[in-house]
């Protein structure tokens, strides 16, 4: 059995993490609850754009003078994974969730005989892509130094993909991140970028009749780049606010599990100062009978 | 009086402005636009420039804008710029530091990617100063 002051200093070391634990899910939930504003204030613009761009190219999708961001280079021999993660651990299976499926992807495009690059945006998602895939890794861009992330951190790598794009070095680029559902749910996602999948064109409930100006092609040359850089935007921000709410949930439960684990200890503890003091007891009866 | 067209001013990052003016003129790609009430439903759109809000609920406003489009329909007035500054807020002197600043950049570039930036940066700068 292990002895009292050992028990005493576990107790004291597992009250020192439940604390750090604690503080570090206060923090998480203010963070996240910024984060939430901003992926809920970046909200209008992405709808926006999105439903201009389903209305314009729905008419579009076969003309052979629309944009190749839309109609994509004709071949999907190529493909660019950007796998955005986390640049922090401790928020539970977040990251890992994410690299999972991103491996899922590359397992499943090697095997039916495409090419894969991978963009890592986030540290965690290159540290444990690095040993598996390390070649794939074309780069890694880190926002640990940034404090929020503006959307001219997206325009940087919308900017570093487009050219990529543009110098050919891939046909089809699929971000990876993962969509904010809950605080307790976070679902990983692939989202293609390249070439713009377009929805169904929505019937629009006003009925109206735009006029363009420029024509449409033009209009959507200027937009598809922009939309590359909103739609990775949109991908950041998600991904922030999924990974503050799994930091939440994770470090509320290792709080919790911490002031178990000081229960359990606790009661030990008692138990075995109790007999400690009952053996003393005991010696000094039997001592004193024996007289 | 006449009638007000409802006005969003939306950037990446939030929606900057929501209110009702009288008259917004906005930089289109082929030309400024004067928006009222009832206007045709278009799409354009933007270069940079400078968004001008006529009797809006604050009164007028200037907003210098760079890059994205524009949405008008009869009563509503959607701007999608990717970025947007009220002129209120640029301080002439400053800026006319920082042409500076950029310029000296330029001069001292010795690669091309480098030359690159600091002429967009440049570029950048004397757009928002003209807008003053």
């Amino acid at each position: 059995m292990a002895s009292l002051k050992s028990l005493r200093n576990r107790i004291a070391s597992v009250k020192a993490t439940r604390k750090i634990t604690k503080a570090q899910q206060m923090v998480a939930a203010s963070k996240f609850r910024r984060a939430l504003d901003a992926a809920m204030a970046a909200r209008p613009y992405a709808e926006k754009m999105g439903a201009v761009i389903t209305s314009l190219a729905g008419g579009l999708k076969d003309n052979p003078g629309a944009p190749t961001l839309l109609r994509g280079t004709g071949k999907a021999d190529r493909h660019l994974l950007i796998v955005a993660t986390a640049d922090r651990g401790l928020c539970g299976g977040f990251n890992t969730n994410i690299v999972r499926l991103a491996r899922l992807k590359i397992e499943e495009l090697t095997a039916s005989g495409k090419k894969v690059a991978i963009l890592c945006v986030g540290r965690k998602g290159r540290d444990q892509l690095k040993r598996q895939y390390g070649p794939l890794i074309v780069d890694t861009i880190e926002f640990t130094a940034i404090k929020r992330i503006g959307f001219v951190n997206a325009q940087t790598i919308g900017k570093r993909v487009l050219q990529m794009f543009d110098e050919g070095d891939f046909d089809v680029a699929t971000i990876i991140y993962s969509r904010f559902k809950s605080i307790i749910s976070q679902i990983p996602t692939a989202q293609q970028l390249i070439p713009a999948p377009i929805g169904q064109t929505s019937n629009k409930a006003d009925g109206l009749v735009y006029e363009y100006e420029p024509d449409e092609i033009e209009i959507l040359a200027d937009l598809l780049p922009r939309n590359v850089s909103v739609q990775i935007f949109h991908a950041l921000l998600e991904n922030v606010a999924g990974e503050f709410g799994a930091k939440m949930t994770a470090m509320d439960g290792a709080t919790r599990n911490a002031g178990e684990v000081i229960d359990k200890l606790t009661l030990v503890y008692n138990r075995t100062r109790q007999a400690q003091i009952t053996k003393e007891l005991i010696e000094i009866i039997s001592g004193a009978e024996a007289l | 009086m006449t009638d007000k067209i409802a006005f969003d001013l939306v950037s990446p990052e939030r929606l900057l402005l929501s209110e009702e003016a009288e008259m917004v003129t906005v930089p289109g790609t082929e030309g400024d636009m004067g928006v009222m009430a009832g206007h045709m439903p278009l799409i354009s759109t933007l270069r940079q420039g400078v968004i001008d809000v006529k009797g809006g609920t604050n009164g007028d406003e200037r907003f210098y804008v760079i890059g994205g489009f524009v949405e008008i329909s009869p009563n509503k007035l959607t701007v999608l710029a990717e970025e947007a500054v009220p002129v209120a807020e640029l301080d002439a002197a400053a800026l006319d530091q920082r042409i500076k600043s950029a310029e000296e950049d330029l001069s001292l570039a010795k690669s091309d990617s480098e030359r690159a930036k600091a002429q967009e940066t440049l570029d950048y700068v004397r757009g928002l100063r003209s807008a003053l």
